[in-house]
């Protein structure tokens, strides 16, 4: 008898507990990770597209992409051409004849872990979140698969996983993270093009560099409170 | 009150009730532990494999060309960039079990002459044309001292 009580009662508290956790200011210590890229510093090469594939099995087809790079070409008639051969994978080739070109860059993308994210709000299990560090996770475990999320994301930055059958997404590297480690397309960056770091420690790179450049960040009409900033950022760009 | 309330009542308290144990097996241990979802997901995530090594690893075994490459144009780039994630390597260094790309294609990515990229953070050259008396680039520039042996 008492033991059903219990069970009864814990069952009618617990899913409180969320509700009061929400209401719960996010806590102030630990790490709050964020991503900064320099548009002007990226040299197209593709890397960080090809190690993400290698780290964390990404199936191989070219529309299965973690971080993919974007090369854009704003002709002199003011035409926008927006390629992304395989993710930039196999790096880049020119395809506009140069005196056509009115101005030209690399932008790599990847998931902008929002800290009002609208990928994590409509999940109908609870199965993707914000961690408390500030990385948008999924839980395979509890996914169901609706891919409600990946209409949700205003950057196109998750997929349906076609063997798993869940939502995918970067993870930034979480595993790594918590082993003291760069995610792997940051650690093959060669020009520093991409930086992450804790927002919270006023003495680290990614805060440095946020203070030394004018920085924005993508659709911010949208109020998704990205937390990977660009440098570079140009009109042209969504 | 009248009997077929009270059924009704007891019937649905009986629902309820069982919705509820139900309800207390079918959610997971952790749930709402940080949030609304599943707390020990965090761990299933950081307890991944990693697949590339930590560069920090190489120093062990191969401080003699880290030291070159440190006063290097190379100095940036980690060695992980050209050979490639290295666990395996570092788990058992064996020649041949790690990546040793080379070739006009692999440098080109970084250097072949490209409008879109930036000259003044990379050197370019057209990999079709420069210096094609040799074809691969190594045979030149060594890639962790890239002008040794060169004036
Ligand atoms: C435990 C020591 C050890 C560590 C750690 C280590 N290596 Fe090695 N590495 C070796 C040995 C031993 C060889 C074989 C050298 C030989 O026999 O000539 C080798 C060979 C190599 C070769 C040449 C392979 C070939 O087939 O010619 C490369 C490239 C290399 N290592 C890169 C790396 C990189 C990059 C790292 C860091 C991720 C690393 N190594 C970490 C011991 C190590
Ligand atoms: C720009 C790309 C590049 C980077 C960065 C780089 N390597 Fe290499 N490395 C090469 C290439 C290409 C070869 C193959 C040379 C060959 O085939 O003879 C090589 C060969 C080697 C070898 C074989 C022995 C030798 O000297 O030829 C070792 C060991 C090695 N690298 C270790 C490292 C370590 C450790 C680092 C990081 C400090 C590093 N490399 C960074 C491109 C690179
Ligand atoms: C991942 C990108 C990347 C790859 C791959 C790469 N490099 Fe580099 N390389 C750079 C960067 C970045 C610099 C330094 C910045 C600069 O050139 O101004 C550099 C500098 C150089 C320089 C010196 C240029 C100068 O002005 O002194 C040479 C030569 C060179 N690389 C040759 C090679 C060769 C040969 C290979 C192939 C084994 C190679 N690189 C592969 C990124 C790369
Ligand atoms: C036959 C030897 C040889 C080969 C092969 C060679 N280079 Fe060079 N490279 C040179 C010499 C010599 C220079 C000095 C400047 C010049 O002559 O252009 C140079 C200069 C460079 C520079 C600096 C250019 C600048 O503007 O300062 C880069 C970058 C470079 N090479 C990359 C490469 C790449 C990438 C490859 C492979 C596709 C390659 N080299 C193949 C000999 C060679």
């Amino acid at each position: 008898m008492a033991a059903a009580g219990t069970l009864v009662l814990s069952s009618v508290s617990r899913p409180f507990n969320v509700l009061l956790m929400a209401s719960d200011p996010p806590p102030e210590e630990g790490p709050w990770w964020g991503i900064a890229i320099d548009i002007t510093t990226c040299i197209g090469c593709g890397m960080c597209a090809r190690a993400c594939k290698m780290e964390n099995d990404v199936p191989d087809e070219p529309f299965y992409f973690r971080t993919w790079v974007e090369q854009y070409t704003v002709l002199n008639n003011g035409e926008v051409k927006i390629e992304s051969p395989n993710g930039g994978i196999d790096g880049f080739k020119s395809s506009v004849p140069e005196e056509e070109i009115f101005k030209t860059f690399f932008v790599p993308k990847m998931c902008n872990h929002c800290s009002k994210s609208p990928c994590t709000q409509v999940c109908p299990v609870g199965a993707t979140f914000e961690s408390p560090d500030g990385v948008a996770l999924v839980d395979e475990k509890y996914c169901i698969g609706c891919g409600y999320c990946v209409q949700a994301c205003p950057y196109g930055c998750r997929y349906l996983h076609p063997e798993k059958k869940v939502a995918d997404k970067c993870t930034l590297c979480y595993h790594r993270l918590k082993n003291g480690l760069a995610p792997a397309c940051m650690e093959v960056c060669p020009s520093k093009a991409r930086i992450y770091g804790n927002l919270r420690d006023r003495d680290s790179e990614i805060v440095r560099f946020l203070k030394e450049h004018d920085y924005q960040v993508l659709k911010p009409h949208l109020n998704t409170g990205s937390k990977l900033y660009y440098n570079g950022l140009t009109a042209e760009i969504s | 009150m009248p009997a077929q309330i009270n059924r009704i009542l007891l019937l649905f308290t009986a629902f309820i009730g069982l919705f509820l144990v139900v309800r207390h097996f079918l959610i997971p241990e952790t749930f709402g532990q940080y949030g609304h979802y599943r707390g020990a997901s965090l761990d299933d995530i950081s307890s991944r494999e990693m697949v590339f090594a930590d560069k920090e690893d190489c120093f062990a075994c191969h401080d003699d060309i880290m030291e070159i490459l440190e006063n290097e144009m190379h100095a940036g780039l980690s060695c992980l960039i050209c050979h490639g994630p290295g666990r395996e390597h570092v788990d058992d260094p064996q020649l041949g079990n790690i990546n040793k790309e080379s070739g006009r294609e692999f440098c080109g990515r970084c250097h072949d002459i490209h409008p879109s990229r930036p000259l003044d953070v990379v050197n370019q050259v057209d990999i079709k044309t420069h210096h094609t008396e040799k074809t691969n680039c190594i045979e030149c520039h060594n890639p962790h001292a890239l002008w040794e042996g060169m004036e």
